[in-house]
Parts: structure tokens; sequence; C-alpha cells
């Protein structure tokens, strides 16, 4: 319509700006902070393929399928694959990473509870992706 | 305003015609077509997930199949097709030609799509709707692959020979006494959704066929083992299809600035914001293809900078919502099935739209990315958005095209029920993301919040089919047998005033 005055319009689209760039700040500053891996984390190999993870340690250790990590201590995860895509999840922890050939893919975390939590591929890959799933323990410091 | 109303006639006249109301009933008829087929198969998804263990799909694989083929269905068979059928009808009326600027290539870009479908229902591959390498080079069975991508290859050329077309009619062949701000917005959307298609598509089209090669073995784009790199193609996928989902939204918008002032019975409150928000979305669309990307180990600066084009065209899709709200304040409203369908639309649009906003902020996009909530955002626009726009339109041509009326009573619980089921189906899939349910899973563990969720979701998706049954019972019957319609007034509306653009096309 010609000749009214749009006022209303322009607050509310100055409103969902502010909103938006409010929103983008503050996942700005907080991807900032997750990014930061710290220092001391000791790294683990996490390997996808159709259709299961294998962890190495640092001390050269395998698992399959499991992960047994101690409380209070940062990990830092080097995702890699052998095949198609995959996408490592932690979902309790919000670790996602995807697993993609040629690539190695870093993403860390710092259990803060003994327990147990689901571990499962979240990227597509194939036949069994539904089921490529493990499971991660997060258990009491060792002597 | 008279779409079609001439005797019946024989179908392979209208086959072999290059008329464009002829044309855009070809279009009709083979989009709704796929949405029934497309919509059986997500049917059989939903029962399939309603309990953990194998319910009615024999197997993965299978199940693989039928998610492939439910989404490239319904997204380049039914959404694209659809919106065509509705340019061809409208456009060129609304530009005042006597059809499309080239009426034979019109008609080819339609008789492409059919052999497109055959392949792809024949094929039936099973490397999801952006067929992802390596997967999709070194896992994906053949020849169903292949069949699916020459299927993407020629409904790409249709959609940019469709597209061009749309350009032309609308910047060539509009009146000379009509600017070009004095288009409907309809015609709007078109231009621009057009636009964005010849910009976008031949980046997939390279994709593709670079992925073609890559299966036969003599290239390795995409092949980390041949020293390619599968992001590349994830890059180019996107880098199309970002900018493909404001394609298939725009032309929805454009439905309801047809549907929602007339049925408001008053003016579009803002013409130029409507004309300035589909043009910012169609260059803004192009800056944030990577937001699908967060999790493939892009770096911090170039997640913030698709972050940042993602939240930058939110405000083009706000002012449109912003625009229906201001248009239906305080108006004679008239709560026709149409009409019905458009308000719906918009609610969901803005809730999906919310969704989106999460999925942009970096670190939240790590809870939902690739679980059901990503689901759930999208299928907001292409069921809650789209279809309903569509749909609701449909209803709105019917009179015009059939000369009969729809039964209102079946229209309406059509509508109710949809709309109840797609909040239960789309709403649910965001918690169960939450939760942690990957999608594209043919089995789950017995996780109970994740079998309550699957269980509303499959209810709600049964409630959906139970009410497109019903409307595909009032369809023919009406077709046939329907009330006839006045066609200066199908709705009440109480006078021609409402229906603004009925210029008469000069040479009908
Ligand atoms: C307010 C506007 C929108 C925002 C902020 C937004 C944001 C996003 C983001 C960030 C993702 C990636 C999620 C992920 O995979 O983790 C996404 C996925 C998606 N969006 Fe949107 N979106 C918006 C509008 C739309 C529209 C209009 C459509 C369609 C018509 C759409 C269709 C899709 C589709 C199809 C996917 C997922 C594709 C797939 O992974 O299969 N979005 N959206
Ligand atoms: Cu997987
Ligand atoms: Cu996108």
């Amino acid at each position: 319509m010609s000749g009214h005055s749009n006022w209303p319009e322009w607050i509310y689209v100055t409103v969902v700006i502010a909103l938006m760039a409010w929103v983008g700040a503050e996942a700005w500053e907080a991807e900032r902070l997750v990014e930061h891996v710290p220092e001391d984390a000791k790294t683990i190999i996490v390997t996808g393929q159709q259709w299961f993870w294998t962890f190495e340690h640092e001390d050269g250790t395998k698992e399959i399928g499991e992960l047994h990590v101690e409380v209070g201590k940062a990990y830092k995860f080097e995702v890699v694959s052998k095949d198609v895509n995959h996408s490592f999840n932690i979902h309790d922890y919000v670790v996602l990473m995807d697993a993609i050939p040629g690539r190695v893919n870093t993403v860390w975390f710092a259990p803060d509870k003994v327990g147990e939590h689901d571990i499962q591929c979240r990227e597509y890959c194939g036949l069994i992706h539904y089921n490529m799933r493990g499971k991660l323990y997060v258990e009491e410091p060792s002597h | 305003m008279t779409l079609e109303l001439q005797k019946p006639r024989p179908i392979w006249q209208i086959m072999f015609s290059t008329h464009h109301t002829d044309v855009g009933l070809l279009y009709l008829i083979s989009s709704l077509t796929f949405l029934f087929l497309g919509g059986s198969l997500a049917l059989a998804i939903r029962a399939e997930l309603f309990l953990p263990g194998s319910q009615i799909i024999a197997d993965s694989m299978t199940f693989n199949r039928i998610f492939t083929v439910h989404g490239t269905t319904l997204i380049f068979l039914f959404i694209i097709p659809f919106a065509s059928a509705v340019g061809n009808y409208y456009v060129p009326i609304m530009v005042r030609y006597k059809d499309m600027a080239y009426p034979k290539l019109n008609a080819i870009a339609f008789w492409m799509i059919p052999p497109a479908g055959v392949l792809i229902w024949l094929g039936f591959a099973d490397f999801t709707w952006y067929a992802t390498p390596p997967y999709s080079i070194i896992s994906a069975p053949g020849p169903a692959a292949d069949m699916w991508i020459f299927g993407l290859k020629i409904l790409g050329i249709s959609s940019v020979l469709g597209a061009l077309n749309f350009v032309v009619t609308i910047l060539k062949c509009k009146h000379p006494d009509m600017s070009i701000g004095q288009i409907p917005l309809l015609a709007w959307s078109f231009l621009s959704s057009s636009l964005i298609i010849i910009v976008a598509i031949p980046t997939f089209a390279a994709a593709l066929l670079m992925l073609l090669t890559d299966r036969l073995g003599v290239s390795g784009f995409f092949n980390p083992a041949m020293g390619g790199d599968p992001i590349a193609y994830a890059h180019l996928f996107w880098f199309t299809f970002h900018p493909e989902v404001y394609v298939l939204v725009i032309p929805a918008i454009g439905m309801m600035y047809e549907i929602i002032p007339r049925f408001s019975r008053k003016p579009i409150y803002s013409y130029n914001s409507g004309i300035f928000a589909f043009v910012m979305l169609s260059l803004v669309g192009f800056s944030s293809w990577a937001h699908h990307m967060y999790a493939t180990g892009m770096s911090f600066t170039e997640k913030t900078v698709f972050m940042v084009g993602t939240l930058a065209a939110v405000p083009a899709s706000a002012m449109h919502v912003f625009n229906f709200v201001a248009t239906m304040w305080n108006a004679r409203i008239r709560f026709s099935t149409p009409m019905m369908w458009a308000v719906g639309g918009i609610a969901l649009f803005f809730s999906a739209g919310a969704g989106g906003v999460v999925n942009s902020a970096m670190p939240l996009d790590f809870t939902t990315h690739d679980t059901y909530w990503v689901v759930g955002h999208f299928h907001l626009f292409v069921m809650g958005t789209i279809a309903f726009g569509s749909l609701g339109f449909l209803y709105y041509m019917f009179p015009y095209v059939t000369g009969r009326l729809y039964n209102e009573t079946l229209g309406k619980i059509h509508f109710i029920l949809a709309f109840i089921g797609t909040v239960l189906v789309f709403f649910t899939q965001h918690i169960l993301g939450l939760y942690g349910m990957p999608r594209r899973i043919y089995d789950y563990p017995p996780i109970p919040e994740w079998i309550a969720m699957n269980q509303i979701a499959s209810i709600g998706a049964m409630i959906i089919g139970t009410s497109m049954v019903i409307f595909l019972a009032n369809m023919i019957y009406s077709a046939g047998k329907g009330k006839l319609a006045d066609t200066d007034d199908p709705f009440g509306l109480g006078g021609k005033y409402y229906y603004p653009f009925e210029a008469k096309n000069p040479s009908h």
C-alpha cells in the first residue's frame, strides 16, 4: 500500500536484526571457548569404519566399541575414517565430529561425572549405520 | 479470472498441447501423483519406527532406499513441479501475456520430469538425498545410484529450462503498460526463485557429473583413495541446495501473498516490503551454504562466516511473516479452506525459522546436527509451509480450473487433521533430536523417551495420511460432480473488487 507510513515494520525488523546479532554474538563467544583445547588433554585416536568405532589411547592400547576414560581429565579426540564418512557422537557430552577419510578432525571433552554414556554414529554410512553404536565408561582414576 | 474452462477434451489433446494452462495441468497432475507416492513411503518409515525392532520393513537396505526415494521424490517431483504448475497457470495471466515466452520449451521442461521420476523410482537408490561421497562412490550399489544421478541430472535441466522461461516471460513479455513494480507478488516470487535456480543449479550439475565419473573410476574428485576430497562435494552440493531451499519456499510464500489479502478483503499491507524480502532472500541465500557443514571440521573462522551469513537471511523471512500478520490485522477475514491453509502455513513457517536459528548458532548445532531435530526443522518448511501453501492454493485454484466448487467441509477437515498431524510429527521430532536420536536409522535402542516420541510422531503421520485420503476423494468427486462455481466470486467474498488480478488475458 502506498502512502502510509511503515514504522511498525521498521521497528519489527530492527528488533529481529538485534535479536540475530545477539544470538550470533553469544554463539561466537561460546564456540570460541569450547574450541580451546586444554594443554594437558590426552589424545585418543577415534577411527570410524563400517560399522564400528576403534579407540587408540596414548599408550597404544586399543579398544573396540568401548571407551574407558577417567573422570576429571581432558581428552582430545582425533577423529578419522577408514572408508566412508561417519560422525563420532557422545550426545550426553555434546561431542560431535565427522570422521572423514583423508582428514583428521579434532574435538575434546572433559567428563565431570562417573557414569556410562552412549556413543553413536550420526552421519549416514550405509547398511548398519543404525547400529554403529558404542559405550563410554567414565571411571575413577586408577592408581 | 478464468484459468481454463474449456469443454472437456480428450487427454492426448492436453498432453500434446503447449498452451500454458495445459502444461500447468500436466505439472499439477504429475506433482500430485508424486505427492501421494512419496507420502506413502513416509508412512512406511513412520510405521517402521513406531517401535524398536523390525516392524514392516524387512531390512535396513530397504529402509535406506525408502527414505532416500521419499526425500528425492517430494522435493524434486512434488514441490518443484507443483510450483511450476502454479507458475504456468498464473504468471502469463499476471503479466498479461498470451502464454509462456517459449511454449515448446515449456512443454519440453515438463516432459523431462516423468522419465526422471521413472529412473529414480526404478533405481531406488540408498545414498540419501545428498548422495555424499565417498559412500556414493565406493559403497552405494549400482545401477540404482547411477539411475538416481541421471534422474537428477534431467530434473536439473528441466528446472533451469523452466526458470529461464519464467524469467523471460516476466521481464520481456509483460504488458508494456505494466511496470515491474506492478506485477503481483506471486509473479515476483517466480522471478526470484527462477533467478536463484539459474545461478545455483549449474554447480550441482557439475558435481553430479564428477560423482558419476568418480563412480566409473575414471576420476577421483571426491574419492580420498585417489587423492580427492569428499568435502569438496559437500561445498558444491550445499552451494546449490541451500539457495534451493529458498527456491522451494519462495513460490509457496508467493501463493500466500495471493490468498491472504484476498480472504482478508484488504490489499496487502506492504507490496514493496514483499518484493524487498524476496530479493533479499535470493541474494543472502547464497551466503550460508556451509551451515550444513559445521561438524565436518571447519575452522572457527569459516563457521563464524557462515553463521553470520545464515542469520542475515532471517530478517527477510521475518518480513514476510510481518506482512501477512499486518494484512490480517483488523480485517474482515473469511476463513475458507485456502485461507486456513495459508494461516496455518505461516504459523508453521515461523516455528520452523525459530528452529533454524538454533541450528545456525554453531555450538547449538552440535546438539541438533544430523539428529531428528534437523528432520523436524526442514519438514516444518517443506510440509508445514510449502505443502500447506501449495494445498491451500490448490483449493483456491480449484473453482477456476474445474468450474466447480470443492466440498468446503471436507476441505476444512483435511486442513485440521493435517495441521494436528504436522504438529505431532515434526514438533515431536525436534524433541527426539534433543534426546539424541540420529536421523536415517532403521532401528533404535529401546530408550523409553525415544519410543514415546517415535510413537507420537507415527500417530501424527497416520493422521496426515488419513487427511490426504479425504483430500483425494474431495478433489476427484468435486471435479466431476461438485456444485457449479460462480467464477467471478467463487468464495463469496462479496464482489469482484477482491480479485484484483482478474484482468482478462487479451488472447483468451
Ligand atoms: C529462518 C531461516 C532458516 C534458517 C536460519 C535455517 C537454518 C538451517 C541450518 C543451520 C541447517 C543445518 C542444520 C544441520 O544439519 O545441522 C538447516 C538445515 C536444513 N534446512 Fe534450514 N534454515 C532456514 C530456512 C529453511 C527453509 C526456508 C528451508 C526449506 C524450504 C530449509 C530447509 C532445510 C533443509 C532441507 C535442511 C537440512 C538438509 C538435510 O540435512 O537433509 N531451511 N537449516
Ligand atoms: Cu553412520
Ligand atoms: Cu541450509
